[in-house]
């Protein structure tokens, strides 16, 4: 199984150098999404001996919610906000792909310094996880447009989520719901408010955002 | 004799690509051994030397091609190569920069402000390609707990692969991208095109004629072919037992390898110059989290 895990982990990864790279809007989507696909299959390699009918169900609706669900919102916010599809990087995109190498390697570093009281089931979960993490936020603060500050806000939600999988084998069926739900409306939120900013400030640009408007 | 096969088919993978582009574009395209009868049109050319120029003019195409023949000595193909000793990839690798720091040189003596724009831009891209070659090569050092290609190659192969495929695959990606970038193919340079303004290799070449020129086109298929060996011998080696079968699976892949390039090419666009760092960083960043899945 450590190949199936190794493979996932390697996609996640290359789902972030992939968003940190690319420069353009809807590839970032595409690169999120698949990162989604590769995170929702995880605790079926990571966990091959615990497959209940509750977590295929819980695979399923991420999986969903992940590759279909959001890349479809935010594209159609992109679209309807009539948003121009360059990314607007503050930190330039082959600088921003150093900084997601660099990332996996300080949490390399990190866990092999201060290793886990548990064993987690792959010794590169927990690293992916972190600089997972660490991308999400840098992008937060990389990237100059709202949608961009979406995708981070979802790299780093993925990076919870890969985290969560190597502390806890099994939370429980309703917390993990309650976050997906928590997820979706932020996600749905997103989106509107995405075009209510587009219509009050004309620009998606965070820079501009300094003054209110009624 | 695996050298010797170097030496007589390196023009053929040219041809092959271009055939391979003239297929996708519907052409009937030229002959697959017309760089062999351009060369030899070359050879019993006259040359033209500028004033300007000094015999360092001429050392770059001679110096390039003796590294280029001194790397091929060194990479095994169906069986270990002619020289093998721990820490010849370091030579291999000091070799290719010597081609890089030839063909600049030349350029440069030239005295052409445009030579000397290609020049710069060979440089940069060499700089950045070159820790993608290390990595990717660090990482099947690693691998493979050996210090020369020749070891590399005879520790590499299918059982490896089903070792750590993953490990192989990403080294295989990097090594192909730093391919296209380090033969000035398409999504970095194009070898066909003679605007100025876009060219790399092609405008560090543009004084050189006859007999020159005929070596650095010998040259650069020299390079093709052995950055396709690197592929093909160290990544894909085969080792069925019959020497024979093994040379013959090694040139088989180095064509396929030529005919991924000719793909490439037929399908992709010539990135802008800008985005040309980020295509050739990914090189590194594929080889770098291939050696982090090594060494964890």
């Amino acid at each position: 199984m450590t190949g199936t895990i190794d493979f996932l982990l390697v996609s996640m990864i290359l789902a972030n150098l992939w968003v940190l790279g690319s420069s353009r809007l809807p590839s970032c989507i595409r690169a999120v999404a698949f990162q989604g696909v590769a995170l929702g299959l995880l605790p079926f390699a990571l966990y091959p001996g615990h497959i209940t009918w509750d977590l295929v169900m819980l695979a399923l609706v991420s999986i969903t919610l992940k590759a279909v669900v959001f890349p479809h919102l935010l594209k159609r916010a992109l679209l309807e906000a009539r948003v121009d599809p360059q990314v607007e990087p503050f930190v330039g995109h082959g600088i921003s792909v150093v900084v997601g190498v660099a990332s996996l390697a300080l949490s390399v570093a990190l866990f092999r310094r201060h290793p886990l009281p548990i064993v987690p089931p792959s010794d590169l979960l927990m690293p992916v996880a972190v600089s997972t993490l660490l991308v999400g936020l840098f992008m937060l603060i990389a990237r100059r447009k709202a949608l961009t500050q979406a995708l981070g806000y979802l790299v780093f939600e993925n990076g919870i989520q890969a985290f969560g999988l190597g502390v806890l084998q099994h939370a429980p069926l309703m917390v993990e719901l309650g976050i997906l739900l928590d997820i979706f409306f932020a996600v749905f939120v997103m989106g509107i408010t995405l075009f209510h900013i587009r219509r009050a400030f004309a620009t998606l640009d965070t820079l501009e955002m300094a003054e209110l408007r009624g | 004799m695996s050298m010797l096969l170097g030496l007589f088919l390196a023009p053929l993978l040219a041809g092959l690509i271009h055939r391979v582009k003239a297929f996708f574009a519907g052409r009937q395209g030229r002959p697959l051994l017309q760089l062999y009868w351009d060369l030899a049109r070359l050879v019993r050319k006259h040359m033209v030397l500028s004033r300007t120029t000094t015999p360092v003019f001429l050392l770059g195409p001679a110096l390039s091609l003796v590294s280029l023949l001194a790397c091929l000595t060194l990479i095994p193909l169906g069986g270990p190569a002619l020289l093998r000793f721990p820490g010849d990839i370091l030579l291999f690798l000091g070799l290719l920069a010597l081609v890089r720091f030839a063909t600049v040189l030349a350029a440069m003596d030239t005295g052409s402000s445009f030579e000397g724009m290609g020049a710069s831009r060979e440089v940069a891209i060499g700089a950045l390609a070159e820790p993608g070659i290390f990595l990717s090569l660090a990482v099947l050092v690693v691998q493979t707990r050996a210090l020369s290609l020749s070891g590399i190659w005879a520790r590499s192969g299918p059982e490896l692969w089903s070792r750590a495929g993953l490990v192989m695959v990403l080294v295989g990606i990097a090594m192909f991208l730093l391919l296209l970038a380090e033969n000035s193919r398409i999504p970095v340079d194009d070898p066909n095109t003679h605007l100025e303004l876009t060219m790399i290799h092609e405008v560090m070449v543009l004084d050189h004629s006859g007999p020159a020129l005929a070596v650095i086109e010998y040259a650069s298929a020299l390079k093709l072919w052995i950055g396709s060996l690197l592929l093909s011998s160290l990544v894909f080696p085969l080792h069925s037992g019959s020497a024979w079968l093994d040379l013959l699976g090694g040139v088989g892949v180095v064509f396929l390898v030529a005919l991924a390039v000719g793909l490439v090419e037929s399908t992709s666009a010539r990135l802008s110059m800008l985005r040309v760092p980020q295509f050739v960083g990914l090189s590194s960043a594929l080889s770098l989290l291939a050696l982090f899945l090594v060494i964890r």
